[in-house]
């Protein structure tokens, strides 16, 4: 596997003069390795994981379960990278079991996304149904929890 | 009153730990960065974690079988079985107890007689000698070097062999030094231990952090098994240090004259921690994989940061510890680590804590985040371009 890759997947933060340390590299190399990979569509982009107040966010999320139509030669992939496209979508799932399309939404306010899921998403030609579920608090997010302090480690500073 | 009077002369003669002071200088320190602990830097995986709280909920606060859960024991029997070839009845032939440390206590305790002898190889943990001191036994060190990798070599054990010595205590791969022995290695121990009649006590508690080749426990070469106590822990590998649960596998009458002590000191060992153990054995194998990929890049990257720097070190092929030598500053290994730590707030400990045969080196461990490594690297590099540049 790519050696930049494996680090990013570890999830350490680094950027690629540190990358280069590690990896005892040239930041060249590093720089040409990301390139590829964003080339390859591996690395689609960098996005922070944020634990915003309610306030300071002004988002409201949503789950929206969606029915649609497969179709003939393309099965679910045509609808669903359509209604990906929606700057409001934020992740779009393909599903097994009882619907099709785990979309999940964001918007500014519940009425945009109530306006979204009616007029954009429902009205779309193969759309069977759709059960959207309001996000009321997030506990975890993106592997990083959000209640508690942030972590002060009780270690020892020295040990045998 | 002098109340030190009332100590045992056999306690109150053991050295204080040569980290203990060390401990009181950097604990003062603010923002310190320290490459002086001797465990993981991760947290013990949650569903290791949870699996203890859920004993907890189940009402699992009493007191165990002596020997440990029988669940646990089967589990660790499957274990060694499967990653060290060597085969152990869970009803006879383990022993749980509160970290590896409390094990070796007890293999001493049961199997030393006074002035009976225990080689040991140096520069190493700091509880080998004392707990042969306090078994009333005499330590005698075995040297090992940088210029073997610190691998214990037949040539040194029979130097420091002599008439009386009993018990041979080994720890690869070792912590301070990260040095370890190939199979070729541990079999020239094994015949030298048959010549010379000696029981091994076997400590391989950093042995699944090996990184290269394949360790080789002595245990299950020909003939070894017999006259090998294998002890082994959680801590290192689950990163479980704080719950204090470790094992010995041995020989039924060894195993059951260590039961004997262990029952009339410790009884068992917590059960709470035997349950996370049981779950870290069942389902702790692929994040025991993700940490030691992690120690691996780390160990890479330090080491040869270390060498850039001009502060020789070998590579380690185990443990989470980097040996360097910072004789080549001119300086001694504590007055370098004490120049080190207030100059530029990094700690690593001086080797001479782990005996003597760590002048001249410290020790550095590496598991602690990239960043860290990173940051401390560069101060070390500063300090000894500071130490170059000042007059002699």
């Amino acid at each position: 596997m790519n050696p930049v890759l494996k680090l990013l997947l570890e999830g350490s933060r680094l950027d690629p003069a540190q990358m280069a340390q590690i990896l005892n590299l040239p930041d060249t190399e590093i720089n040409r390795q990301l390139a590829e990979l964003k080339a390859q569509r591996v690395l689609l982009g960098w996005a922070p994981v944020l634990n915003l107040s309610d306030e300071e966010s002004g988002v409201v999320s949503a789950v929206i379960e969606v029915r649609i139509t497969p179709e003939r030669g393309g099965g679910f992939n045509r609808l669903a990278e359509r209604i990906s496209r929606f700057d409001e979508v934020e992740s779009c799932y393909l599903m097994s079991g009882g619907y099709d399309l785990m979309v999940f939404v964001n918007g500014r306010s519940l009425q945009r996304v109530a306006a979204f899921v009616s007029e954009k998403l429902s009205t779309i030609e193969g759309v069977l149904s759709t059960a959207t579920h309001f996000m009321l608090r997030t506990y975890k997010e993106h592997g990083f929890l959000l209640e508690g302090k942030a972590e002060e480690t009780d270690r020892l500073k020295v040990a045998p | 009153m002098d109340s030190s009077r009332y100590i045992a002369t056999h306690v109150a003669g053991l050295p204080k730990s040569g980290i203990r002071d060390f401990f009181d200088i950097v604990a003062k320190l603010k923002d310190a960065i320290s490459l002086g602990v001797g465990e993981p830097d991760f947290d013990t995986p949650w569903h290791i974690r949870e699996a203890g709280i859920y004993a907890l909920e189940k009402g699992r606060t009493h007191y165990t079988s002596n020997l440990g859960l029988i669940e646990l024991r089967r589990a660790i029997s499957k274990y060694v079985g499967d990653h060290y070839a060597v085969g152990y009845a869970p009803e006879n032939e383990i022993l749980i107890t509160v970290g590896v440390s409390e094990a070796l206590d007890l293999a001493c305790r049961a199997l030393i007689n006074p002035g009976d002898l225990v080689l040991y190889h140096q520069p190493c943990y700091v509880s080998y000698h004392p707990s042969v001191t306090l078994a009333h036994g005499r330590a005698v060190p075995v040297p090992t070097y940088a210029r073997d990798h610190f691998a214990l070599t037949v040539e040194a054990l029979r130097a420091a062999w002599q008439p009386g010595c009993k018990l041979l205590l080994l720890n690869l791969p070792c912590n301070p030094t990260g040095g370890t022995c190939d199979r070729a290695q541990v079999e020239a121990i094994a015949k030298f231990a048959v010549e010379k009649d000696l029981l091994i006590l076997s400590d391989e508690i950093y042995s699944e952090l090996t990184f290269e080749g394949v360790h080789t426990s002595i245990a299950s070469l020909p003939g070894m098994q017999e006259r090998t106590i294998f002890l082994h822990g959680f801590s290192k590998a689950f990163a479980m240090t704080g719950w204090r649960i470790g094992y010995a596998c041995g020989p039924a009458p060894l195993i059951e004259a260590m039961m004997k002590v262990h029952q009339y000191s410790m009884l068992c060992a917590s059960i709470i921690s035997q349950e996370a153990a049981i779950e870290a054995l069942l389902r702790g194998a692929d994040g025991m994989k993700k940490m030691r990929d992690q120690y691996h890049r780390r160990r890479d990257f330090i080491v040869r940061r270390f060498n850039e720097i001009g502060l020789k070190c070998h590579l380690p092929r185990g443990s989470f510890y980097a040996f360097p030598e910072v004789a080549s500053t001119g300086q001694g290994e504590r007055e370098f680590a004490l120049g080190l730590l207030q100059a530029q707030k990094v700690a690593m400990v001086p080797g001479t804590a782990f005996g003597a045969g760590g002048a001249g080196f410290c020790r550095a461990c590496f598991a602690t985040s990239y960043e860290q490594l990173i940051e401390a690297s560069n101060r070390i590099e500063r300090h000894v371009q500071s130490l170059a540049a000042a007059p002699r």
